[in-house]
């Protein structure tokens, strides 16, 4: 902690960046985000088992944008939103400089994006034998279990859209949920609204999104939005190769395509 | 005792399958009529809330169809579309939704005969499942 | 009208419960799901959630719902026919809090502002509040810096306040309790010794709500304050949601050849489309403006305007925010700066 602190005042003091985007104390047990501008404030700044939000989120967000060049301090899934951030064009090289914290704690200074690939390279993204065997809970019931399974988490839905605020990918202005000429996806809170919402967004987060959980998180009525981050990160994976948020270079898995492409469904 | 007929909705590009579909009429081909066709440029412009909203609609069943990969009017976008069914597909099955329900095929401009033969089947298919009525509950439901 | 004071023993619970389901009352009480308490019809009293210090959904709901018919309509050749809605079910709630219950005099000054809303009243006036007041308190709570406390009467028709031996004293405040108590007379037996302070949470004060209502105006054109309250906030719907004082709605029209149905919806002044014009200038554009909007609707366009605050201190914004916000924070923030 005493070292992210003194590298986050280094930072501020030599103009490096002018914010540094960080975990300070929040209420009860939490942490929060914080924005320190001055080197005087960096004792803010903490690092500590509850620091769990994908910090990431922020680097698109409009007033964030206006306090200057960012430094950011980000676990590897905060780090991987960052890459596929770049990779979407929504920030630029050398725009950010991530202070990456590694599974043990450890700091490393990322200036530019090749330095954060460099650094994920050294890491393996699979999903853990407990998420994993989550997974297979649900692909082991019948289709009937699954559909009675889902309409009661999603029969909660709030509608309110903390999933999508709290996801550093999804960063569009005007969300597809909120246009209404035609309304596409419904507004309200019902079991089709629900289901249509939660399908659509996965779906445009497929072969984008990167398990940080920010939104499983952020749901207020607890439902198990992981499920399904990481079922699509498997599939993505299982039929295309490749994992999101390594390559500034990757190609959005659903924007392209390949010859070889196989399926055992189109008749 | 009247037999279920079910509601089929397709989404067809123009190019192909429904130049197919029209083949199998022109050749008088007789196949189950209840299928509505739905044309579009291409499979590629198929975005996901038109099948969704078939079934919300009260489609009991849905058919994808377009050119064989390769034979894109547009060169590739049978390629896009044919990769976001895989996913597509793995996200319905894994809520729990009746893939069995939706089918998704190429059918050539030549391939009248595969039209005709491809709404039959999903037709019987869908008409041994009875109607969609897990899909169909949900309107109204969570309104209070 | 004088409170009379009474005694409800907890294992009569599930005999009122039964009692008052078989008068005809739809109650609707906490319940837990994932971890997360909401108020939903029970059947009976072994449903309903085990200690919750306050629940993660408000009680509104039985009022405002989340997703709300307004009407419904058919086609008939060239004919449209409305639905005829149902009478609301009278209904009690059980188990919500006295902060909540205080709430619902908030929903209703808005709700008969410009004219009185038929739906609300229609299930405002079939509602009956049997509140549990606090034994328990934490951080996030502020009732008592809001004119509100752990054991405050106000908005209950019924406020029942546990005591060490488990059993209720209940204290029966206005007619509407008191019909309820009919419906189970047997139940609440004599009074016992009074003194329900003893038994209620401490909840300081902690911020002066005076001070912070002088000092909001001067703040309003104050920029920076507003970006540094809100710079962690990501602008989703929850805090609005989850709160028993909220009120704004959206509505939404669906309908297909066979009819429709005109839907009232929750929504929130978090999201940034919230007061997108038709002419695509939106005057909140920043998050920074939604934020000094929240606050100020609550702590000041409020009580000028409804002549009630907007907030009731339950703390259930705070306790959910993704971002960690804390409101009572900004509150005291802006009310201790010089």
């Amino acid at each position: 902690m005493e070292e992210l602190r003194k590298k986050a005042r280094e930072l501020l003091e030599r103009g490096a960046v002018k914010v540094v985007i960080g975990y300070g104390p929040g209420s009860a047990a939490r942490t929060r985000a914080v924005f320190v501008r001055k080197p005087e404030d960096a004792d803010q700044l903490i690092l500590n088992d509850q620091c769990t939000q994908n910090l990431s989120v922020y680097l698109t967000k409009p007033e964030v944008k206006t306090l200057g060049k960012p430094a950011i301090v980000a676990h590897l899934a905060g780090l991987r939103s960052l890459v596929q951030l770049a990779a979407e064009n929504q920030i630029a090289d050398g725009q950010v400089l991530a202070i990456g914290v590694s599974p043990e704690g450890k700091l490393a200074e990322l200036p530019d994006l090749k330095a954060v690939e460099a650094y994920l390279a050294g890491f393996r993204f699979e999903l853990s034998p407990e998420e994993k065997a989550e997974l297979d809970k649900i692909e082991r019931m019948t289709a009937q279990e699954r559909w009675k399974f889902w309409q009661e988490q999603l029969a909660r839905c709030l509608k309110c859209y903390a999933c999508r605020a709290a996801c550093p990918l999804c960063y569009c202005e005007r969300c597809l949920a909120g246009n209404n000429q035609p309304q596409w996806i419904p507004v309200a809170s019902h079991q089709t609204g629900n289901l249509e919402w939660h399908l659509i967004r996965a779906m445009h987060l497929a072969g984008r999104c990167i398990g940080c959980g920010n939104c499983e998180r952020a749901c207020p009525v607890g439902i198990p939005l992981s499920l399904v981050t990481h079922k699509l990160g498997e599939e993505v994976f299982k039929n295309f190769g490749g994992r999101p948020g390594l390559s500034s270079q990757q190609e959005y898995a659903l924007g392209s395509w390949k010859l070889e492409d196989k399926e055992n469904f189109i008749g | 005792m009247a037999e279920f007929q079910p509601k089929i909705v397709a989404f067809v590009c123009n190019w192909c399958t429904y130049a197919g579909a029209d083949l199998a009429g022109t050749s008088r081909i007789k196949y189950a009529s209840n299928v509505r066709i739905i044309r579009l440029p291409c499979t590629g412009r198929i975005d996901f809330m038109l099948l969704l909203k078939a079934l919300d609609q009260g489609a009991d069943g849905v058919i994808v169809s377009g050119c064989h990969p390769n034979d894109c009017h547009y060169t590739a976008g049978n390629f896009h579309a044919r990769r976001r069914w895989i996913v597509f597909r793995s996200l319905l099955d894994f809520l729990g939704l009746d893939t069995r329900r939706v089918h998704f095929a190429w059918v050539s401009a030549a391939e009248g005969a595969k039209w005709a033969q491809l709404v039959n089947s999903v037709t019987e298919e869908v008409q041994r499942l009875g109607p969609y009525h897990d899909y169909q509950k949900l309107a109204g439901a969570g309104v209070e | 009208m004088t409170i009379e004071i009474k005694r409800l023993k907890k294992d009569s619970l599930p005999r009122l419960f039964a009692q008052l389901q078989a008068k005809g009352r739809r109650i609707l009480a906490p319940h837990s799901r994932a971890g997360k308490t909401g108020f939903e019809e029970l059947s009976s009293s072994g449903q309903v959630a085990q200690d919750y210090l306050q629940t993660t959904l408000s009680p509104k709901s039985a009022v405002f719902p989340r997703c709300e018919a307004l009407f419904r309509y058919t086609f008939e050749g060239k004919e449209i026919k409305m639905e005829e809605k149902p009478e609301p079910a009278p209904t009690v709630v059980f188990g919500l809090r006295p902060c909540d219950a205080a709430s619902f005099a908030v929903l209703n000054a808005v709700f008969s502002w410009d004219y009185p809303d038929a739906l609300f009243k229609s299930k405002l006036e079939k509602t009956a509040l049997l509140s549990i007041s606090c034994r328990q308190a934490d951080d996030y709570c502020f009732c008592t810096s809001v004119g509100g406390g752990p054991g405050d009467t106000r908005g209950s028709d019924i406020l029942l306040t546990e005591m060490g031996s488990g059993d209720y004293l209940a204290e029966i405040i206005t007619d509407r309790g008191r019909e309820l108590v009919q419906l189970a007379p047997e139940l609440f037996q004599e009074a016992p010794a009074p003194g329900k302070e003893k038994h209620l949470a401490q909840v300081p004060v902690k911020f002066d709500l005076k001070q912070l209502q002088e000092k909001l105006p001067k703040v309003f054109d104050s920029p920076q304050l507003w970006l540094e309250q809100s710079l962690r906030c990501l602008g989703c719907g929850a805090c609005a949601f989850v709160c028993p004082a909220c009120v704004c709605f959206d509505l939404q029209d669906e309908a297909n050849r066979q009819g429709g149905v005109r839907l009232r919806c929750w929504d929130s002044c978090g999201f940034s489309l919230f007061t997108l014009h038709a002419s695509g200038h939106n005057p909140r554009s920043l998050q920074s403006q939604r934020w000094r909007q929240r606050l100020l609707h609550k702590f000041s366009y409020f009580p000028d305007r409804l002549q009630t605050l907007g907030c009731v201190g339950c703390g259930r914004c705070s306790r959910i925010c993704p971002a960690d916000m804390n409101l009572l924070e900004h509150l005291k923030t802006i009310a201790e700066a010089s």
